[in-house]
């Protein structure tokens, strides 16, 4: 399965994980695990998705994303999972 | 499964502290391009490198988006000029025809570097050879984005004395040359001892025989990262600094290990190695020279410099050999001074000069790297820096370099300006009580005895 990281790091505001997720439903993205912390006020959060039977191609979700981002005032970015596993795991 | 912290470390690794791959590059072979016709041979060579290297640029601008890792630059070497172009070329003109092409060729396919306009002369120069090297100051002048190389020594051979001679009156050409750019075409002009055959790093870079038809190359680099990682064990002795080191060595590789497979993977070319070198860019955080200051030495240059960056060096290896399964290229920490916001500041500093310099590269890649000295500097003094180089490379069984830059017009206290990742230096003086009895003598110095392993 190709698993995909989303990162969302910003000033906290209402409504930014149903945001992500409204947009990651209609792209047709599987949610696998999500973690989300805030720390003085910047909120922070981690998903592991599928993007496997996505219906659009990686650059198109990760600039939309990113959009999407600016748009509530966060900063989303999206990269491939194997970056992290590759440094993190021997 | 990841957890959000390694996610915060790499990320934080890119964004804050410069974390990239340094450079994807596309080894080609170029002997199959031979041809007594030149015309023909400029034709294929220009044919192959488009056909091989087309997607090169799309790809790494891909593998950088998905991974979020910046892929800096795209870049090919071939094969060493002087092999491709014996039948065709006879004299130095006409290899400057084939420096065209492949500056041609690079365009097209958007690399911004092309190494290989190379010679490989440790020993002796057939006439082709020196035609080449003769044709450097015009290929530079007269093109963008090559680079040039000659290897004149190695452990085995000895070094080519007659080649180090000649290299002087060629640096110091070359930098006539180009001296309306601060005589920029030296910047893209390097002499080897050892040079190996899958360097990814400019200006150094050139596919060897001993490659295959087209290999995949990869430079990783993290001077920032390493900083980083050293500012959080102040005061720690040095078994938790070295072991610092290794673990962010490993992180590093790890990064362009995978970049490297995913490339050679689209473009369906062999993944060759992973050169773990070091290398700074000018921008500040970026700078091998800080590394060292972090270690605790008030400016590089200070007595013990030697030692930390052997250490450095040493660390950086072993843990990226544990990341990779092919090392190889230069692999060590480069420590250009037009490239490294550290060194230039310690130059200004009063605090580094080139004997420190040539010390230093005992002990790490490369040798004396992106050196401005006085443009009134004699050919000979340049020969005789260069075979004290390659003798540091010979005698140590490891590569040695020289690219240094005789800044026409310009004298200590002034600085070139280079632009871009070549960044800018201060003009250091030279040694400058003669040499020019010694290297005129003609022949080569012998190989060392320890080069006797058989």
């Amino acid at each position: 399965m190709k698993k995909t990281i989303i990162t969302v790091v910003g000033k906290d505001t209402v409504g930014i994980i149903a945001k992500v997720c409204t947009y990651l439903a209609e792209s047709n993205v599987n949610i696998l695990d999500i973690s989300q912390t805030i720390v003085s006020e910047y909120f922070n959060m981690m998903m592991i998705v599928d993007t496997n039977n996505a219906n659009k191609a990686f650059d198109e979700l990760a600039s939309e994303l990113a959009k999407l981002g600016e748009d509530i005032g966060v900063n989303i970015k999206c990269q491939r999972e194997e970056i992290f596993s590759k440094m993190h795991r021997i | 499964m990841i957890n959000m912290f390694e996610v915060n470390e790499t990320n934080k690794m890119v964004e804050q502290e410069n974390l990239d791959v340094r450079t994807i590059t596309v080894g080609i072979n170029l002997l199959d391009c031979a041809d007594s016709n030149l015309d023909e041979l400029n034709r294929k060579v220009y044919e192959k490198i488009v056909r091989i290297a087309k997607d090169l640029v799309k790809t790494g601008n891909d593998i950088s988006r998905e991974f979020g890792i910046p892929v800096v630059n795209k870049r090919i070497s071939v094969t060493p000029i002087a092999l491709v172009g014996q039948s065709a070329c006879k004299t130095p003109q006409d290899f400057v025809t084939i420096a065209k092409t492949l500056d041609r060729a690079a365009k097209e396919v958007g690399v911004n570097f092309i190494g290989g306009y190379s010679a490989i002369v440790s020993k002796g120069m057939t006439p082709y050879e020196e035609n080449l090297i003769r044709s450097i100051p015009e290929a530079l002048a007269s093109t963008e984005r090559i680079c040039s190389s000659v290897n004149v020594g190695s452990t085995k051979t000895g070094i080519n004395m007659d080649a180090v001679r000649l290299l002087g009156d060629i640096v110091k050409e070359t930098a006539e040359y180009t001296k309306e750019d601060d005589s920029l075409g030296c910047a893209k002009l390097v002499v080897l001892c050892n040079a190996p055959d899958d360097n990814p790093f400019m200006a150094g870079a050139f596919h060897g025989v001993s490659e295959a038809d087209s290999i995949i190359n990869v430079g990783v680099s993290g001077p920032g990262v390493v900083k980083y990682a050293l500012s959080q064990v102040k005061n720690a002795n040095f078994e938790v600094l070295c072991e610092t080191i290794k673990k962010t060595a490993f992180k590093i590789t790890r990064v362009g290990q995978l970049v490297a497979q995913e490339a050679s993977k689209r473009m369906g070319i062999p993944f060759g190695i992973i050169d773990l070198s070091l290398a700074p860019t000018p921008a500040v955080g970026d700078s091998i020279a800080e590394i060292l200051e972090e270690m605790g030495l008030e400016r590089v240059g200070a007595p013990g410099t030697t030692a930390a960056l052997a250490m450095l060096n040493d660390q950086v290896k072993k843990g990226g050999v544990m990341a990779s399964s092919y090392v190889g290229g230069l692999s060590g920490a480069f420590i250009p001074v037009s490239e490294d916001q550290g060194m230039i500041d310690a130059v200004n500093a009063g605090a580094l000069t080139i004997e420190k310099l040539e010390a230093m590269t005992c002990v790490c890649s490369v040798g004396l790297d992106m050196i401005a000295i006085p443009g009134d500097t004699k050919p000979e003094t340049i020969s005789g820096i260069i075979a004290d180089e390659s003798a540091i490379g010979m005698v140590n069984q490891k590569t040695t370099a020289v690219r240094i830059i005789p800044v026409i017009g310009k004298t200590v206290g002034e600085v070139a300006h280079f632009g871009g990742l070549l960044g800018y230096a201060p003009i250091m003086p030279v040694n400058n009580f003669d040499c020019s009895v010694f290297v005129n003598r003609g022949g080569r110095i012998p190989a060392p005895i320890h080069s006797f392993k058989n």
